[in-house]
């Protein structure tokens, strides 16, 4: 999923867009308003109101990654305005003009790429705004634009001055600058400035950021689900008798699909009382009936057995077998790493409202495109009579964009079921959002790594087993090859190091349980077990864990530079080469995920009764340019308490099929007094930004696993708080 | 029925079926989303708001029998901790998604309103029950420390 964005892609895509845009202007309130073309819309990323005032138009959603300031920075810097002088607003659905560059036709935000895929296209849009103000400015004064000058929303130059707001209206009847001239890396004033301030800061610190579970329009209905308590069972009869006597209650409705009710009531409470208050009979016949420990052994049992599919070659099967069976010694050992919710903050939700020809979503809007046709297609209508209001997200970490669209699809069928007169907001109660699915696959991994007499290594064997994401579905043809899902193989068939003789084996496990993408999808499990392996090889050929990756990183290619680059920053600034104080132990891991480069030591403590403390996590990142460097270190930060949360204490388990996990105080999240200090720090570097969001998520879990190895056990099987490891 | 509430300063009355928690008072019938669901079973903060200035987890909390109570929801955070910690908030650049940031920042302001200079292990005592998922506790807690200090300097 890689493309870069040429100055020609970018300015061929901004005229047509222009041509077709449906242009949208501010009215003097502020307020956005439809206008005619001709006003204020210099591209269809900035816009610039009668009044002057400027609005950067940003085309990925918010769930706390940063793009409502990333986005209106590059634009910003280019313009050649304060980043708090621009307004910020979501953009409409438009695949033509909005789409993710990296994504083909498609408008949606994923894979750690939102500012990546922006990058050329943002600066390019203040860039082509900056220069089409300045030759209506010129044109009116008529003057040379090269004399005239752009700051503080004021044009300058020729011995006057004036607001932009005077030459709006012209400058967006002007073609758009074939090549706007960018700013040189070394005059940036706001891309890589560390003290930038987050455009959303004042809406989220005074509560009145609206997210998609705040929407609350009149009229409207909510609707809550009653699924299947194990995934594929089926509705044999239902029975709402009771239902009748809650307060609110309106309806409940059989599914089409029969793979569930839809309960409706006047307001949320009533919802969920609601469906508490019906009876439904399920039929399991199809649905997956089996428990956790037969799930597990079966899931071993398929890592054991031979892969079905070849990942990577190396040596071949047997002869990497025989090299490993001949070495002078052997690094062997089997991971389980569980079944993960994502279960951000707001729960899934989404409000589905009537409009004169069609329908309007609200929605923390993910996979926008992926929402649009699928509301086209479950209600029947064309695509140009839908309209999506992208708001605030509260969190994703993958669980919001899904191939199936799993909750706008469930929303628009209860809009449709329910007459579609009155406006629909689906609800996700936290209990449906455990026990609904979409996980992180369980995984298992089976490693053999031979060793020569001089504990150099030979050959490494390595088997994986768990559910693909992307078999069966719309993107299988771009993510499997020859069986191979490469999101359950990215980190290890694709590792940096410098491996003699790797071969790597692929298994399917199949199971009605849903599988989706989890903050830094495959590597989520492969870097653990690459890094927990990495140190276990180190340590039987008695050399010290980074120098022993530093080993396998002196190849001399770019790629490898950069890893090891992190790893020896990493290294230095926790003090790796002094050993650590009394009580203490440190870690280490090294990872890249999403072109960025990352490495952690995560220092550690024991107390008397041997429980482990998390005291400080450093991290080093390479991450191409920083756009910002604060905002980079909040996801770094975030990416590390989510990976080691989850590596810590949580597991999504099943009894007879159905999740055990319902609600936080069985699915413990990350809390303040779990984790230390977490250091930051960022390699400069003038290369094109790269992914952010999930890269540091994938070194945290082994860089603890290591520490804990020091002078304890080595987990093999997460998570580590039901495996033998006490937290204090 | 009918509940007689004093929120944010203004006496209301406003029909809710019985058993519907605060939370959802405030959210679907008076509009105040500033207050956020997260788990209903007091174990995220996300609901956090002041009764009689205290935090409280609003999802488990009756809104009967507090006619007599000042219930303040984020909308009308207005003491000086409140506003010491949204500056702070602002100047960490805490948020991320943003959704469990108004029940930290009420549970923040009704901390430092009964200890204005907090230890670490206090803050972390007394924010443990507020989850972020997007893991801003590092912030959180150097946050918290700065708005202790805002609440020094304005009291010189
Ligand atoms: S919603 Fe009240 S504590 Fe979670
Ligand atoms: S900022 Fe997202 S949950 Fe706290």
């Amino acid at each position: 999923m890689t493309a870069t964005l040429t100055r020609r892609d970018f300015l061929q895509g901004a005229s047509a867009a222009v041509a077709t845009a449906l242009v949208v202007g501010y009215s003097p309130r502020g307020t956005l308003a439809a206008a005619p073309n001709g006003d204020g819309s210099l591209t269809p990323f900035v816009k610039i109101g009668a009044d002057g005032q400027i609005a950067v138009i940003v085309k990925h959603f918010e769930m706390g990654q940063g793009t409502t300031t990333g986005l209106p920075t590059l634009v910003a810097e280019e313009l050649g305005v304060e980043l708090d002088e621009v307004a910020v607003e979501f953009a409409p659905s438009d695949a033509k003009l909005y789409a993710n560059l990296f994504f083909g036709g498609f408008q949606g935000t994923g894979g750690s790429t939102a500012l990546a895929n922006s990058f050329m296209q943002y600066r390019n849009a203040g860039a082509a705004a900056r220069e089409m103000l300045l030759n209506a400015a010129a044109q009116a004064w008529n003057v040379d634009p090269s004399t005239l000058d752009l700051s503080n929303g004021m044009i300058s130059g020729a011995g006057r001055q004036a607001p932009i707001a005077e030459f709006v209206s012209v400058a967006s009847t002007m073609e758009v600058p074939a090549e706007p001239q960018l700013k040189s890396p070394d005059t940036f004033r706001l891309i890589g400035n560390p003290n930038t301030s987050r455009r959303d800061n004042e809406p989220k610190i005074t509560g009145t950021a609206q997210f998609a579970m705040d929407v609350q329009l009149p009229d409207q209905l909510v609707a809550v689900i009653k699924r299947s308590p194990r995934f594929g069972g089926m509705v044999a009869s239902l029975d709402s008798s009771e239902a009748s006597a809650v307060p609110g209650f309106v309806d409940a409705v059989t599914l089409p699909a029969g793979n569930g009710v839809v309960v409706y009531a006047e307001d949320t409470w009533g919802a969920l009382q609601a469906r508490e208050a019906i009876a439904v009979e399920w039929d399991f016949a199809l649905a997956e009936n089996r428990s956790s420990d037969e799930l597990d052994s079966a899931l071993l049992a398929a890592v054991n057995a031979p892969p079905d599919f070849v990942a990577k070659e190396g040596p071949g099967l047997e002869e990497t077998s025989r090299l490993i069976d001949n070495a002078a010694q052997t690094v062997e050992a089997e991971f389980y790493l569980p079944w993960l919710c994502h279960a951000p903050m707001e729960p899934l939700t989404c409000t589905i409202e009537p409009t004169a020809d069609g329908v309007r979503l609200h929605d923390g809007c993910q996979f926008t495109t992926g929402s649009h046709q699928a509301l086209a297609a479950v209600l029947e209508l064309p695509m140009e009579n839908i309209e999506i209001n992208t708001v605030y997200a509260g969190g994703s970490f993958g669980r919001r964009a899904t191939m199936s669209a799993d909750y706008t699809v469930e929303a628009a069928i209860a809009f449709a079921l329910s007459g579609r007169s009155r406006p629909v907001k689906l609800v996700w109660s936290r209990e449906d959002d455990l026990s609904g699915g979409a996980y992180r696959s369980a995984f298992a991994h089976k490693v053999r790594v031979g060793l020569d007499a001089d504990g150099r290594m030979i050959a490494w064997d390595h088997r994986i087993a768990g559910k693909p994401i992307f078999k069966g579905t719309l993107f299988e043809q771009a993510f499997v090859h020859n069986g191979v899902d490469h999101s359950s193989v990215e980190g290890v068939a694709d590792t940096l190091y410098g491996i003699p003789g790797q071969f790597v084996g692929l298994t399917d496990f199949n199971s009605a349980i849903t599988v989706n993408w989890w903050r830094s999808v495959g590597h989520s499990h492969t870097a653990y077990v690459m890094e927990s392996v990495m140190d276990m090889a180190a340590k039987a050929s008695g050399r010290d864990p980074v120098a022993w990756r530093l080993d396998h990183l002196s190849e001399g290619s770019k790629d490898q530079q950069r890893l090891a680059g992190v790893l020896r920053l990493a290294a230095e600034k926790s003090g790796w080469d002094r050993p650590p104080a009394p009580g203490r132990s440190r870690g280490v891991a090294a990872h890249k995920s999403f072109s960025t480069y990352a490495a952690q030591v995560v220092e550690i403590s024991r107390d008397a009764s041997d429980s482990v403390k998390i005291e400080k996590v450093t991290c080093a990142v390479d991450c191409g340019m920083a756009v910002n460097p604060d905002i980079v270190k909040a996801q770094i930060e975030g990416g590390i308490g989510y990976g080691i949360g989850h590596v810590m204490r949580n597991e999504i388990t099943f009894e007879n099929g159905s999740v055990i996990q319902s609600n936080f105080p069985n699915y413990q999240p990350l809390r303040i007094s779990d984790i230390g200090a977490i250091e930051v720090h960022i390699v400069d570097s003038r290369e094109s930004p790269t992914g952010i969001g999930e890269p540091g998520l994938p070194p945290s879990g082994p860089a603890l696993a290591n520490a804990i190895a020091v002078d304890g056990p080595r987990v093999t099987r997460l998570p580590m708080a039901a495996n033998g490891v006490r937290f204090a | 029925m009918l509940l007689k509430l004093n929120v944010n300063g203004q006496q209301i009355e406003v029909e809710a079926a019985e058993g519907m928690p605060l939370l959802w008072v405030l959210r679907d019938k008076l509009k105040l989303t500033g207050t956020k669901y997260g788990c209903g079973v007091a174990s995220c903060g996300a609901c956090t708001v002041h009764v009689d200035g205290v935090p409280v987890r609003s999802c488990v909390m009756s809104p009967q029998n507090l006619a007599d109570a000042e219930i303040t929801t984020i909308e009308g955070l207005s003491s000086r901790p409140g506003r010491a910690v949204q500056q702070a908030w602002a100047e960490h650049n805490v948020v991320q998604c943003g959704y469990c940031q108004s029940g930290q920042i009420m549970s923040a302001a009704g901390l430092l309103a009964a200890n204005s200079s907090p230890d670490v292990s206090e803050i972390e005592t007394h924010m443990s029950g507020n989850v972020c998922r997007c893991a801003t506790y590092q912030r959180i807690r150097s946050a918290v420390a700065r708005a202790a200090e805002i609440l020094k300097e304005e009291s010189q």
